[in-house]
Protein backbone atom coordinates (compact mmCIF):
# COMPACT_ATOMS: atom_id res chain seq x y z
CA UNK A 1 0.00 0.00 0.00
CA UNK A 2 1.58 3.50 -0.92
CA UNK A 3 0.08 5.10 2.51
CA UNK A 4 2.73 2.63 3.77
CA UNK A 5 5.99 3.81 1.59
CA UNK A 6 7.86 5.83 4.44
CA UNK A 7 8.88 8.48 2.20
CA UNK A 8 11.29 10.87 4.63
CA UNK A 9 12.35 13.95 4.75
CA UNK A 10 15.95 14.87 5.50
CA UNK A 11 17.14 18.29 4.83
CA UNK A 12 16.51 19.03 0.99
CA UNK A 13 16.19 15.52 0.41
CA UNK A 14 13.58 12.34 0.32
CA UNK A 15 14.07 9.21 0.92
CA UNK A 16 12.50 6.85 0.09
CA UNK A 17 12.09 3.10 1.28
CA UNK A 18 10.69 0.51 -0.72
CA UNK A 19 9.64 -2.99 0.89
CA UNK A 20 8.52 -6.42 0.45
CA UNK A 21 6.91 -7.92 -2.14
CA UNK A 22 5.32 -4.89 -5.01
CA UNK A 23 3.12 -5.78 -7.00
CA UNK A 24 2.58 -3.81 -10.63
CA UNK A 25 -0.38 -1.65 -9.41
CA UNK A 26 1.59 -0.85 -5.86
CA UNK A 27 4.64 0.16 -7.48
CA UNK A 28 2.67 2.50 -10.04
CA UNK A 29 1.00 4.15 -6.80
CA UNK A 30 4.50 4.54 -4.96
CA UNK A 31 5.68 6.35 -8.47
CA UNK A 32 2.86 8.55 -8.17
CA UNK A 33 3.10 9.24 -4.39
CA UNK A 34 6.75 9.95 -4.98
CA UNK A 35 6.81 12.28 -7.39
CA UNK A 36 4.30 14.22 -6.36
CA UNK A 37 6.04 14.42 -2.71
CA UNK A 38 9.25 15.93 -4.56
CA UNK A 39 7.04 18.15 -6.25
CA UNK A 40 5.18 19.08 -3.14
CA UNK A 41 8.29 19.72 -1.09
CA UNK A 42 10.08 20.81 -3.67
CA UNK A 43 13.20 18.58 -2.79
CA UNK A 44 16.69 18.87 -4.60
CA UNK A 45 17.53 15.13 -4.39
CA UNK A 46 15.83 12.08 -3.69
CA UNK A 47 16.69 8.81 -2.82
CA UNK A 48 14.91 5.22 -3.51
CA UNK A 49 16.13 3.07 -1.29
CA UNK A 50 15.56 -0.65 -2.76
CA UNK A 51 17.54 -2.59 -0.32
CA UNK A 52 13.84 -4.29 1.08
CA UNK A 53 13.08 -5.58 -2.25
CA UNK A 54 14.38 -9.36 -2.50
CA UNK A 55 13.50 -9.38 -6.17
CA UNK A 56 13.24 -6.31 -8.77
CA UNK A 57 11.75 -8.04 -11.99
CA UNK A 58 11.87 -6.31 -15.53
CA UNK A 59 8.84 -4.07 -15.11
CA UNK A 60 9.77 -3.11 -11.37
CA UNK A 61 13.66 -2.29 -12.95
CA UNK A 62 11.67 -0.07 -15.58
CA UNK A 63 8.96 1.40 -13.25
CA UNK A 64 12.20 2.57 -10.99
CA UNK A 65 14.17 3.82 -14.22
CA UNK A 66 10.61 5.50 -15.34
CA UNK A 67 10.41 7.14 -11.48
CA UNK A 68 14.55 8.06 -11.72
CA UNK A 69 13.50 10.17 -15.21
CA UNK A 70 10.78 12.13 -13.61
CA UNK A 71 12.30 13.12 -10.95
CA UNK A 72 14.87 14.46 -12.97
CA UNK A 73 12.68 16.26 -15.10
CA UNK A 74 11.04 18.06 -11.94
CA UNK A 75 14.60 19.66 -11.63
CA UNK A 76 15.87 17.08 -8.75
CA UNK A 77 18.20 14.48 -8.41
CA UNK A 78 17.51 11.04 -7.73
CA UNK A 79 19.74 7.88 -6.73
CA UNK A 80 18.87 3.91 -6.84
CA UNK A 81 20.95 3.06 -3.20
CA UNK A 82 20.84 -0.78 -1.68
CA UNK A 83 19.90 -2.60 -4.59
CA UNK A 84 20.94 -6.04 -2.97
CA UNK A 85 23.64 -7.98 -4.92
CA UNK A 86 21.79 -10.93 -5.91
CA UNK A 87 19.42 -8.48 -7.16
CA UNK A 88 22.04 -6.59 -9.19
CA UNK A 89 23.32 -10.17 -10.91
CA UNK A 90 19.64 -10.97 -12.22
CA UNK A 91 19.03 -7.53 -13.55
CA UNK A 92 22.22 -7.87 -15.00
CA UNK A 93 21.33 -11.11 -16.74
CA UNK A 94 18.18 -10.23 -17.64
CA UNK A 95 19.27 -7.43 -19.57
CA UNK A 96 17.24 -4.48 -17.85
CA UNK A 97 19.06 -1.13 -19.28
CA UNK A 98 19.66 0.59 -15.76
CA UNK A 99 23.42 2.35 -17.01
CA UNK A 100 21.90 6.03 -16.76
CA UNK A 101 20.46 5.24 -13.66
CA UNK A 102 22.40 6.80 -10.90
CA UNK A 103 22.97 4.13 -7.62
CA UNK A 104 25.00 3.95 -4.46
CA UNK A 105 25.66 1.31 -2.51
CA UNK A 106 23.60 2.10 0.31
CA UNK A 107 21.58 5.30 1.56
CA UNK A 108 24.74 6.98 3.71
CA UNK A 109 26.94 7.15 0.13
CA UNK A 110 24.00 8.16 -1.92
CA UNK A 111 23.34 10.86 0.74
CA UNK A 112 26.89 12.09 0.55
CA UNK A 113 26.86 11.89 -3.34
CA UNK A 114 23.63 14.44 -3.38
CA UNK A 115 25.57 16.62 -1.38
CA UNK A 116 28.78 16.37 -3.55
CA UNK A 117 26.64 16.96 -6.56
CA UNK A 118 25.13 20.20 -5.47
CA UNK A 119 28.81 21.75 -3.88
CA UNK A 120 30.09 21.26 -6.76
CA UNK A 121 29.17 24.14 -8.94
CA UNK A 122 30.29 26.11 -5.84
CA UNK A 123 33.79 25.12 -6.21
CA UNK B 1 17.57 -36.77 -17.88
CA UNK B 2 17.12 -39.08 -15.33
CA UNK B 3 14.47 -37.61 -12.88
CA UNK B 4 13.53 -39.07 -10.27
CA UNK B 5 11.24 -38.44 -7.19
CA UNK B 6 9.61 -35.58 -8.10
CA UNK B 7 8.88 -34.42 -4.26
CA UNK B 8 6.23 -32.38 -4.52
CA UNK B 9 3.98 -30.81 -7.35
CA UNK B 10 1.70 -27.64 -6.66
CA UNK B 11 -0.05 -26.07 -9.03
CA UNK B 12 -1.48 -22.86 -9.09
CA UNK B 13 -4.12 -20.62 -11.23
CA UNK B 14 -3.29 -17.23 -12.83
CA UNK B 15 -6.47 -15.01 -12.96
CA UNK B 16 -4.42 -11.70 -12.01
CA UNK B 17 -1.47 -9.48 -11.34
CA UNK B 18 -2.38 -10.60 -7.67
CA UNK B 19 -1.33 -13.91 -8.54
CA UNK B 20 2.29 -12.88 -9.10
CA UNK B 21 2.84 -12.51 -5.57
CA UNK B 22 1.61 -15.63 -4.98
CA UNK B 23 3.62 -17.18 -7.49
CA UNK B 24 7.37 -15.91 -6.30
CA UNK B 25 6.29 -17.18 -2.69
CA UNK B 26 6.13 -20.46 -3.53
CA UNK B 27 9.44 -20.38 -6.04
CA UNK B 28 11.06 -19.20 -3.18
CA UNK B 29 9.70 -21.42 -0.80
CA UNK B 30 10.62 -24.57 -3.20
CA UNK B 31 14.16 -22.67 -4.38
CA UNK B 32 14.84 -22.80 0.02
CA UNK B 33 13.69 -26.15 0.29
CA UNK B 34 15.94 -27.41 -2.90
CA UNK B 35 19.55 -25.61 -1.20
CA UNK B 36 19.74 -22.98 -4.32
CA UNK B 37 22.09 -20.44 -3.48
CA UNK B 38 20.79 -17.00 -2.91
CA UNK B 39 21.73 -15.72 -6.56
CA UNK B 40 20.04 -18.69 -8.10
CA UNK B 41 16.93 -18.44 -6.33
CA UNK B 42 16.24 -14.74 -6.60
CA UNK B 43 17.17 -15.54 -10.54
CA UNK B 44 14.27 -18.12 -10.54
CA UNK B 45 11.51 -15.97 -8.65
CA UNK B 46 12.75 -13.06 -11.33
CA UNK B 47 12.35 -15.50 -14.47
CA UNK B 48 9.32 -16.96 -12.48
CA UNK B 49 7.64 -13.66 -12.27
CA UNK B 50 8.63 -12.61 -15.94
CA UNK B 51 6.98 -16.01 -17.30
CA UNK B 52 3.93 -15.37 -15.08
CA UNK B 53 3.26 -11.42 -15.95
CA UNK B 54 3.51 -12.41 -19.62
CA UNK B 55 0.34 -14.66 -18.97
CA UNK B 56 -1.63 -12.09 -17.15
CA UNK B 57 -1.09 -9.64 -19.89
CA UNK B 58 -0.58 -11.90 -23.27
CA UNK B 59 -3.20 -14.99 -22.31
CA UNK B 60 -6.88 -15.08 -22.87
CA UNK B 61 -8.03 -13.16 -19.97
CA UNK B 62 -4.81 -13.29 -18.46
CA UNK B 63 -6.01 -16.98 -16.92
CA UNK B 64 -3.08 -19.89 -16.94
CA UNK B 65 -1.48 -22.34 -14.60
CA UNK B 66 1.96 -22.22 -12.62
CA UNK B 67 2.82 -25.53 -11.15
CA UNK B 68 6.19 -26.01 -9.46
CA UNK B 69 7.88 -29.25 -8.62
CA UNK B 70 10.93 -30.11 -6.70
CA UNK B 71 13.54 -32.14 -8.38
CA UNK B 72 16.15 -34.73 -7.42
CA UNK B 73 18.31 -36.51 -10.11
CA UNK B 74 21.51 -38.33 -9.17
CA UNK B 75 21.75 -36.87 -5.95
CA UNK B 76 21.11 -33.11 -7.51
CA UNK B 77 18.53 -31.31 -6.03
CA UNK B 78 15.92 -28.38 -8.04
CA UNK B 79 13.13 -26.81 -8.77
CA UNK B 80 11.09 -27.05 -12.01
CA UNK B 81 8.22 -24.86 -13.10
CA UNK B 82 5.70 -24.76 -15.85
CA UNK B 83 3.69 -22.18 -16.95
CA UNK B 84 0.99 -22.51 -18.90
CA UNK B 85 -1.68 -20.45 -20.82
CA UNK B 86 -4.14 -21.58 -23.91
CA UNK B 87 -3.95 -18.28 -24.92
CA UNK B 88 -3.21 -17.19 -28.60
CA UNK B 89 0.44 -18.61 -28.09
CA UNK B 90 2.96 -17.76 -30.45
CA UNK B 91 3.31 -17.78 -34.04
CA UNK B 92 7.20 -16.95 -34.38
CA UNK B 93 9.33 -19.12 -31.45
CA UNK B 94 12.56 -17.69 -32.59
CA UNK B 95 10.58 -13.39 -33.19
CA UNK B 96 10.06 -13.62 -29.72
CA UNK B 97 12.96 -15.26 -28.12
CA UNK B 98 15.07 -12.03 -29.55
CA UNK B 99 15.40 -9.20 -27.39
CA UNK B 100 14.02 -5.99 -27.34
CA UNK B 101 10.86 -7.90 -29.40
CA UNK B 102 7.36 -6.73 -27.84
CA UNK B 103 4.08 -6.51 -28.89
CA UNK B 104 3.00 -5.06 -25.81
CA UNK B 105 4.61 -1.84 -25.14
CA UNK B 106 7.04 -3.62 -22.61
CA UNK B 107 10.95 -3.97 -22.73
CA UNK B 108 10.74 -7.41 -24.76
CA UNK B 109 12.81 -8.72 -22.06
CA UNK B 110 10.92 -11.02 -20.76
CA UNK B 111 11.00 -14.55 -22.36
CA UNK B 112 15.07 -14.29 -24.21
CA UNK B 113 15.94 -12.65 -20.34
CA UNK B 114 14.05 -15.67 -18.19
CA UNK B 115 16.26 -18.30 -20.38
CA UNK B 116 19.14 -15.96 -19.54
CA UNK B 117 18.51 -16.50 -15.50
CA UNK B 118 17.80 -20.21 -15.53
CA UNK B 119 19.77 -23.41 -15.74
CA UNK B 120 16.84 -24.93 -18.44
CA UNK B 121 14.29 -23.48 -20.54
CA UNK B 122 12.21 -24.70 -23.02
CA UNK B 123 9.24 -23.18 -24.81
CA UNK B 124 6.35 -24.91 -26.88
CA UNK B 125 3.45 -22.56 -28.55
CA UNK B 126 2.07 -22.84 -31.94
CA UNK B 127 -0.34 -20.04 -32.63
CA UNK B 128 -4.00 -20.86 -31.38
CA UNK B 129 -3.01 -23.31 -29.43
CA UNK B 130 -1.19 -21.78 -25.73
CA UNK B 131 1.87 -21.69 -24.64
CA UNK B 132 4.04 -23.60 -22.23
CA UNK B 133 7.16 -22.39 -20.90
CA UNK B 134 8.94 -24.79 -18.43
CA UNK B 135 12.43 -23.41 -16.61
CA UNK B 136 14.28 -24.97 -13.88
CA UNK B 137 17.18 -23.99 -11.85
CA UNK B 138 19.53 -26.69 -9.59
CA UNK B 139 21.56 -26.46 -6.58
CA UNK B 140 25.16 -26.10 -7.15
Amino acid sequence: MPEDVPIIRMGPNLLVALQGNLDDTTVEQIERAVTGEVARTQATGTLIDVSGLSIVDSFVARVLARLVAMIRLLGAEATIVGLQPAVAITLVELGVPMGHVRTALNAEQGMARLRGSRDEPDR
Amino acid sequence: MSLTAEESVTTMTINGEADLLRIRAMLRAEAQLAGLGLTAETKLVTAGSELARNIVRYATHGQGTASVERLRSEGRRGVRAAFSDSGPGIADLDEVMRDGFSTGGSLGLGLPGSRRLVDEFAIDSAAGRGTTVVIAQWAR
